[in-house]
């Protein structure tokens, strides 16, 4: 049995001081249920994950107490992504016909503030400094662009190119383009990575309505079907964010894992994608997961990037709404972002930020501490 | 007299002569893993061996940490006597690549595979007066 998306609804992304989470949680989950036209009581279950705004099945509270069971997931940036697997596998299964997929949060401002004991290591670790993702991203891209001759420019023109796909994106939290030299030379954070090629932490929801894909033409002209969903986590050897030490042989890390048993699941290749939402916490990470998830080989970003090749009208159109670096990074609800960006993509809806050529494929990469990945593919 | 305490027991050797990392490595697979720990991440074998890390090595990677971080950092610094620090991978011949600060912040003398040394030296001072001591990496004069 396939599964189909037959309903999407998001909350703007950004900083909405008058709404809880939550409340933007159910506002998108309204929205979702509306789109699908269906009623909350309609639906048999739901999976849903936040990791600041409270649990994601107090929803009920908002949307109706109808005794389904709702479970929550919590699995870092691989929350939206993992409610997903959950909610296609109890689909696929024939447990249940239409189910919901809800992520939302509400960050502080600021870099996040992780807790070594939550993840296994030593306070010190923490109290000496390095208990920061910024740093892993920044070492990550440094050693990368050394291994592989990317340039600096080409760090600024990844953040060019999100701000001005946000400023097409009603639904984004940064709407200005800003240019590369203003990126370039704007406050350094972690060497090489200034301050405008980080992502931060935000606000924002995404609901998915999901069915068997017998029943899809019931609630939607449009369906979209999940070829795939797939989530791993670090093997011994890769190089991981929080990680004290690191094994002196590499082996590739989850992103890659997760992107070939995707391909395999949905059995289409790396080149027959038409849209790529790729997780973008700061610039060196969309240009590493390009190469990663099998888009260009490691290198080729340097020229793609310089071409254009990465903007909505390019070859490879990554990002499309923005991605986190315009959106900021609401943990629970990022994943699930990148999966509204290319229903609506899919749909042709995606107006100012739509790619031409009706695309008939996309895919979605998520990636996150302490070594994990999510990815997804989507086909109309 | 001020005591010198290190920031976590077992990390590396203290008080001693020529201080020193140390790693546990598996007795199944070889594998070593800094810090030390129970088992080995590898083969998930347990039986493991605590051993002195060598106290030079090459810099695999590295970044500047150009503003203060907030809690869990706890040094003795404040917003205006923050220094930027630099943070590095320093890769261990036979053993690992471990993850620590540098001694050196300005990232015009810092380069991808440069030699340094593992030196221990005071972190912050606690209330009591004690010196926290941590293990730093300095270029290889
Ligand atoms: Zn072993």
């Amino acid at each position: 049995m396939d599964v189909a998306i037959v309903g999407i609804g998001i909350h703007p992304f950004g900083r909405t001081p008058s709404l809880t989470g939550l409340q933007q949680g159910a506002y998108a989950s309204r929205l979702a249920l509306q789109d699908a036209g269906v009623e909350w009581r309609d639906i048999q279950f739901a999976f849903g994950g936040s990791i600041s705004a409270g649990s994601a099945d107090t929803l009920v509270n908002e949307l109706g107490l109808t005794g389904i069971p709702f479970i929550n997931v919590a699995n870092g940036c691989a929350t939206g992504g993992s409610s997903l697997i959950s909610a296609f596998n109890a689909i696929k299964s024939g447990q249940y016909d239409i189910g919901m997929v809800a992520g939302f949060d509400k960050h502080d401002r600021g870099a996040f503030n992780a807790d070594p004991k939550a993840l296994g290591i030593g306070e010190w670790y923490g109290e000496v400094g390095m208990m920061m993702t910024t740093q892993f991203f920044a070492m990550k891209i440094q050693k990368y662009m050394h291994d592989y001759n990317i340039s600096t420019d080409t760090l600024a023109k990844v953040s060019e190119k999100a701000f001005i796909n946000g400023s097409k994106n009603p639904n984004a939290w940064r709407r200005e383009p800003i240019s590369v030299e203003e990126i370039a030379s704007s406050m350094m954070v972690n060497d090489p990575l200034t301050k405008y090629m980080f992502c931060s932490p935000s606000e924002g929801a995404v609901s998915l309505v999901l069915c068997r894909a017998d029943h899809a033409t019931r609630y939607s002209n449009t369906p979209v079907y999940l070829k795939a969903a797939t989530m791993k986590s670090r093997r011994f050897g890769s190089f991981e964010v929080f990680a004290p030490s690191q094994a002196l042989q590499q082996v590739d890390g989850p992103t890659v894992d997760a992107a070939k048993a995707a391909f395999e699941m949905a059995g289409v290749g790396p080149g027959d994608m038409d849209v790529l939402q790729l997780q973008d916490t700061e610039v060196g990470a969309e240009i590493m997961h390009m190469a990663e998830n099998g888009f260009c080989e490691h290198g080729e970003q340097e020229a793609l990037i310089q071409a254009g090749a990465t903007h909505i009208g390019g070859a490879m159109p990554v990002n499309t709404d923005g991605g986190c670096l315009a959106n900021g990074e609401p943990i629970g609800a990022s994943g699930l972002r990148q999966v509204y960006e290319n229903v609506l993509q899919l749909r042709g809806q995606a107006g100012e930020h739509q790619v031409p050529g009706d695309p008939k494929l996309a895919y979605t990469h998520v990636y996150g501490a302490p070594g994990i990945s999510a990815v997804t593919i989507l086909q109309k | 007299m001020t005591k010198q305490v290190p920031i976590a027991e077992g990390l590396f050797t203290w008080p001693a002569e020529r201080p020193a990392l140390l790693a546990s490595r598996c007795k199944n697979c070889g594998i070593a893993s800094f810090p030390a720990a129970q088992s080995c991440m590898a083969c998930s074998g347990q039986d493991v061996a605590v051993e002195e890390l060598p106290g030079r090595g090459t810099l695999w990677t590295w970044t500047i940490q150009q503003f203060m971080p907030k809690t869990p950092y706890r040094s003795n610094e404040t917003a205006e006597t923050f220094k930027p620090y630099g943070v590095g991978y320093l890769e261990l011949p036979g053993g690992v690549r471990v993850e620590g600060r540098l001694t050196e912040n300005d990232p015009q003398k810092l380069h991808i595979g440069m030699e340094m040394d593992v030196v221990f030296a005071p972190f912050r001072t606690e209330e009591n007066g004690d010196e926290v001591i941590n293990f730093f990496f300095q270029p290889v004069a």
